[in-house]
């Protein structure tokens, strides 16, 4: 039998990205897989394509990946794009498929950096056409060039900012940014101003920011409330409370946003350990400083295990692959924690600033746990109200919930509405977090053909690096 | 906690709240009789709604025959047992042949059913197989079809029995695991974390646990837990009515009204126990895509959003045990090896008959769990080594 | 509705056809892009109730974007276009429900 891949990465992000260079430096074999057509993941995602026009309007953050990319391309990783992961097992095996063809391949150690998905904003008429999330409009300008006309951003959260200001350098200001935080919020958040000064780089960024917006004449409303948005089918208004008044304002693009959480999908399906985490409000992997996970076969690095920002998850790729090449035998420990030291020092100053803004932007209440006629399931159309019904009628967790009324059990497979359903059940049976839980995640994590999973049905030598 | 505080007297005591347990729950409630089920998880949570919920007569086993086409009597007029249609769609099923000795095979089994004095299984040849499911492989040559049989839904049946027995007083304790079973004078005497509960009659409905409880009662019966797996398909058009089945291959393949196509079939995963867990085979898997796609060309791109297991006992011969312990007012029902759905309702009806009337009137002899004492050494898993060769 | 953004200019284009219409757009973009940017805002309509969507995460995590390619059930913020391919709503699904 051939030796398999030293280490596998889930995820091109600069977590990925920073782990697989990492441990390629150190001699292992690596292989690098990711879903997108190129390395970057969300923050740098088409960056070695990118135009001038983009490049000018995204900023020199997103031109910061472009580096990394390069590093990539000239290093020994082997990278494999376009590939969707379906399955983990734990024994380091990671069955994938690429354009309707799978393929399974082994690794002693694995590094899950799948990064995270946009917190879900379930509120009235969130379904329709035309409403989508900010990190979509975001990508549709960073893969294709394009922007919405008039839209309206709706949530909280730096990168409603950030979005806001690059589609007023791309000459399509927003009619206007509406914010859920209250000023309650911001006063609370002060208490974690000190620490945060530590990362005052980042705050004078999203201040700059604010400033941008303002001056292009963007209204912004904050401490709104009662939002809902209208249309047909298409989206073609949205109303919200603000400063004690109702407003109304006409658009086709109703972007939402809430800010991001681990995407758990993956470390679920290993039967990782997780927690809920009562500051981000969202579940993550439990780690340790490594990264490594409850299994030693795995670790996490990035906004998989807890949101940290594109400059973490590049440190955490590191500290990760430090952590699993010494594991599998390639670096002592002695080594492995000379080097990480300093990243990890560097790491806890980037994330000084996160108790601030979580608790500067929080996801409003109503987002949580939504009004009872609010869809929270997109794919089957289950609203709050199913869920809170359900309850009554005893059930107590998001597995079982599945049976009252089929929430989780569409092609999304819970992605969108997995947190709501834990948030509500959690409130209504008065129950923590982590005792309601989360959904069972069992491959394949993104449905595929019967003819990719028969390919399944002769066992292949597992791939080898050469 | 003190015991005494939590004593309960009752006349039979059902262990495990599955459907068996709690059809059992509902026939004995219906003839007066005080009944306690106790469920050490939730009712329902294993194999009575992780099944594919497949109400067929076609194919079983002979003396299942019998039970089975009285329980479709009963499917066909759910309404009137708990006042809900358990979502049964009343179809057809068939079992698909296609090869020459496929079809002989069927043929034979067919003479089989009838000479047992059933008519409810008949040869059906390829153009009426195409008439009726117009989906299927061309090399489908016939099949073997039962009209009538057809789907329903587990959750809502769970739900409904569930609902029936608390109408008619039946307590239902969950989260109520038997710790410990003993005999008080002529009654038995169970406990659990919360409760102790003395009754004459003690009725084992508990499934893939069926032999530890059976154990805990002096009866030692060679049952196997393991974990059939189902996937599911995103929606599709709609393309076929009824259940299809293969001759000779492990399938069975259903599309329900929202659209979404049903894949299971007998591939296994494992089953632990101890942690209510299942690990998929995802070979198992594979192997069932591939046999799905040789049936229904269809399926070639249809796309799985969702695998999963629940865990099920299994016995050596592939039939349940229902009847009478060793010792006195000891019941046992359990074993239904991946098939016991459609049979839960006249199961119920006929272990109230063995604990009232204390006989049947249907014939149950081939379960009787007396099979396994002959050659028994009192070791389960040698009893399991010597039926499975 | 969608424009490219200011200084974006495009060179060449590839060409599909959306229910039979031909769309161009640039190489590289996803379905999902170039059908937005051609002013298509209802991708498909749910199998549960009819009602109409479009993309809303485009990361491939939603499923709200599906549509046929070539035949396939599809995500189009995953899918790349291609000159010639064939783009089209995925048909309405539900068996009329028989009472
Ligand atoms: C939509 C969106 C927009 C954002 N925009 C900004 C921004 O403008 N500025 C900012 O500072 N921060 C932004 N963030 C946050 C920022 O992206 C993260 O903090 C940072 O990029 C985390 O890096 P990562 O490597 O952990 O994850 P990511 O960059 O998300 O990388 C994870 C990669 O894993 C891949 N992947 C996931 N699952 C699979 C699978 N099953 N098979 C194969 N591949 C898989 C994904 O395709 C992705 O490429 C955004 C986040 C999101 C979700
Ligand atoms: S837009 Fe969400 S999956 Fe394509």
């Amino acid at each position: 039998m051939n030796d398999p891949f030293d280490i596998i990465v889930i995820g091109a992000g600069p977590a990925g990205i920073s782990a697989a260079l990492e441990a390629d430096h150190h001699g292992a074999t690596v292989c690098l897989l990711d879903e997108q057509a190129s390395a970057g993941g969300q923050i740098y995602r088409n960056v070695s394509q990118s135009t001038s026009a983009r490049t000018k309007v995204l900023g020199p953050d997103y031109l910061e990946g472009g580096k990394m990319v390069r590093d990539l391309e000239q290093s020994g990783v082997v990278h494999r794009t376009g590939v969707t992961v379906w399955k983990v097992g734990q024994d380091g095996s990671v069955a994938y498929s690429k354009e309707e063809t799978a393929a399974q391949i082994k690794g002693r150690h694995i590094i899950i950096a799948n990064g995270a998905t946009e917190r879900p904003t379930p509120l009235p008429g969130w379904t329709k056409a035309g409403a989508m999330t900010v990190g979509a409009a975001q990508i549709l300008m960073k893969s294709a060039g394009i922007v919405p006309t008039d839209a309206v951003l709706i949530g909280s959260g730096p990168l409603l900012y950030l979005v806001a200001q690059q589609l007023v350098s791309a000459g399509a200001p927003p009619k206007a940014v509406i914010e859920t935080q209250t000023k309650k919020d911001l006063l609370g958040a002060t208490r974690h101003l000190v620490p945060a000064l530590k990362g005052w780089k980042q705050l004078a960024k999203g201040l700059q920011l604010i400033a941008a917006i303002r001056m292009a004449g963007v209204p912004r409303f904050t401490a709104a409330t009662n939002i809902a948005i209208h249309g047909e089918d298409k989206v073609d208004r949205v109303s919200f409370d603000a400063n004690g008044k109702s407003h109304s304002i006409q658009t086709t693009s109703a972007l939402l946003h809430q800010g991001v959480v681990p995407n758990t999908q993956i470390t679920r399906s290993i039967g990782l350990k997780h927690v809920y985490n009562a500051q981000q409000h969202c579940f993550h992997p439990v780690t340790d400083a490594f990264g490594q996970s409850s299994n030693s076969v795995f670790s996490i690095a990035g906004d998989g295990a807890g949101i940290g920002g594109a400059k973490v998850a590049a440190l955490s790729g590191k500290i990760s692959a430090l952590n699993a090449v010494c594991q599998i035998g390639i670096i002592p420990r002695g080594i492995c924690e000379t080097r990480a030291a300093p990243l990890l020092k560097k790491r806890s100053s980037e994330l000084a600033i996160r108790p601030f803004l979580d608790a500067a932007y929080p996801p409003p209440t109503d987002v949580l746990r939504p009004a009872d006629d609010t869809i929270i399931c997109r794919c089957e159309e289950v609203t709050a109200g199913d869920i809170r019904r359900f309850a009554s009628l005893g059930c107590k967790g998001p597995n079982q919930a599945k049976s009252f009324g089929r929430p989780g059990m569409g092609p999304c497979q819970g992605r969108y509405c997995g947190l709501t359903v834990t948030q509500i059940l959690a409130h209504e049976t008065n129950q923590s977090h982590d005792a309601v839980g989360a959904y069972r995640i069992r491959a394949p994590l993104k449905p595929i053909t019967l003819k990719e999973l028969a390919s399944l049905e002769t066992p292949k030598e597992p791939e080898t690096a050469t | 906690m003190n015991p005494k505080s939590n004593s309960i007297t009752t006349e039979t005591i059902i262990i495990g709240g599955g459907l068996h347990g709690l059809s059992t729950a509902l026939h004995l409630a219906m003839r007066g009789m005080t009944v306690v089920v106790l469920e050490k998880d939730r009712v329902g949570r294993h194999a009575s709604s992780a099944n594919a919920g497949g109400v067929r007569r076609l194919g079983r086993a002979l003396p299942e025959v019998p039970l089975s086409v009285a329980s479709a009597d009963i499917w066909q007029n759910m309404t009137d047992l708990v006042d809900d249609d358990c979502g049964f769609v009343s179809s057809f099923q068939v079992k698909l042949a296609d090869t020459q000795t496929h079809m002989d095979q069927l043929r034979e089994r067919a003479k089989q059913v009838r000479a047992i004095g059933f008519e409810h299984e008949e040869i059906i040849d390829q153009q009426t197989l195409r008439d009726l499911v117009p989906a299927v492989s061309k090399d489908c040559i016939g099949a073997l079809a039962v009209t009538g049989d057809g789907y329903a839904n587990p959750f809502q049946t769970v739900r409904a029995f569930y609902t029936k027995c608390i109408e008619l007083g039946v307590v239902i304790h969950q989260g109520s695991g038997v710790e410990n079973i003993s005999r008080v004078a002529d009654d038995w005497s169970v406990r659990t974390a919360h409760h102790t509960i003395t009754a004459r009659n003690i009725v084992n409905c508990s499934g893939a646990w069926g032999g530890k409880i059976a154990a805990m009662l002096g009866d030692h019966l060679p049952i196997d837990a393991r974990a059939p797996m189902l996937m599911i398909t995103e929606k599709m058009p709609h393309f076929m009515d009824g259940v299809a089945g293969a001759q000779g291959i492990p399938l069975s393949f259903k599309q329900f009204p929202n659209g979404t196509v049903l894949i299971g079939g007998g591939n296994v995963g494992n089953a632990y126990l101890e942690t209510n867990k299942t690990d998929l085979d995802y070979q198992g898997l594979a192997l069932s895509a591939a046999t799905a796609r040789r049936y229904f060309p269809i399926m070639e791109n249809a796309k799985i959003v969702r695998c999963w297991a629940g865990i099920e006992g299994f016995m050596p011969d592939n039939i349940p045990v229902i009847g009478k312990g060793r010792q006195d007012n000891v019941f046992h029902s359990f074993g239904y090896s991946a098939h016991g759905y459609q049979m839960a309702p006249i199961c119920g009806k006929i272990l109230s008959e063995l604990i009232i009337d204390q006989g049947a009137t249907l014939p149950i002899d081939a379960f009787d769990p007396a099979r396994f004492r002959k050659n028994s050494r009192e070791n389960g898993s040698e009893s399991i080594a010597e039926f499975a060769s | 509705m969608f424009k490219l953004m200011e200084g974006e200019d495009v060179q060449d284009s590839v060409t599909f056809l959306f229910e039979n219409q031909p769309v161009s757009a640039t190489p590289g973009m996803s379905v999902a892009a170039a059908l937005l940017a051609a002013d298509v805002s209802i991708f498909r309509q749910t199998p549960v109730s009819q009602s109409a969507r479009g993309p809303f995460c485009m990361m491939g995590a939603c499923y709200d974007c599906l549509v046929f390619v070539d035949g396939m059930n599809v995500q189009a913020c995953m899918t790349k276009v291609r000159d010639g391919m064939k783009v089209s709503r995925v048909p309405i699904i539900n068996k009329d429900i028989e009472t």
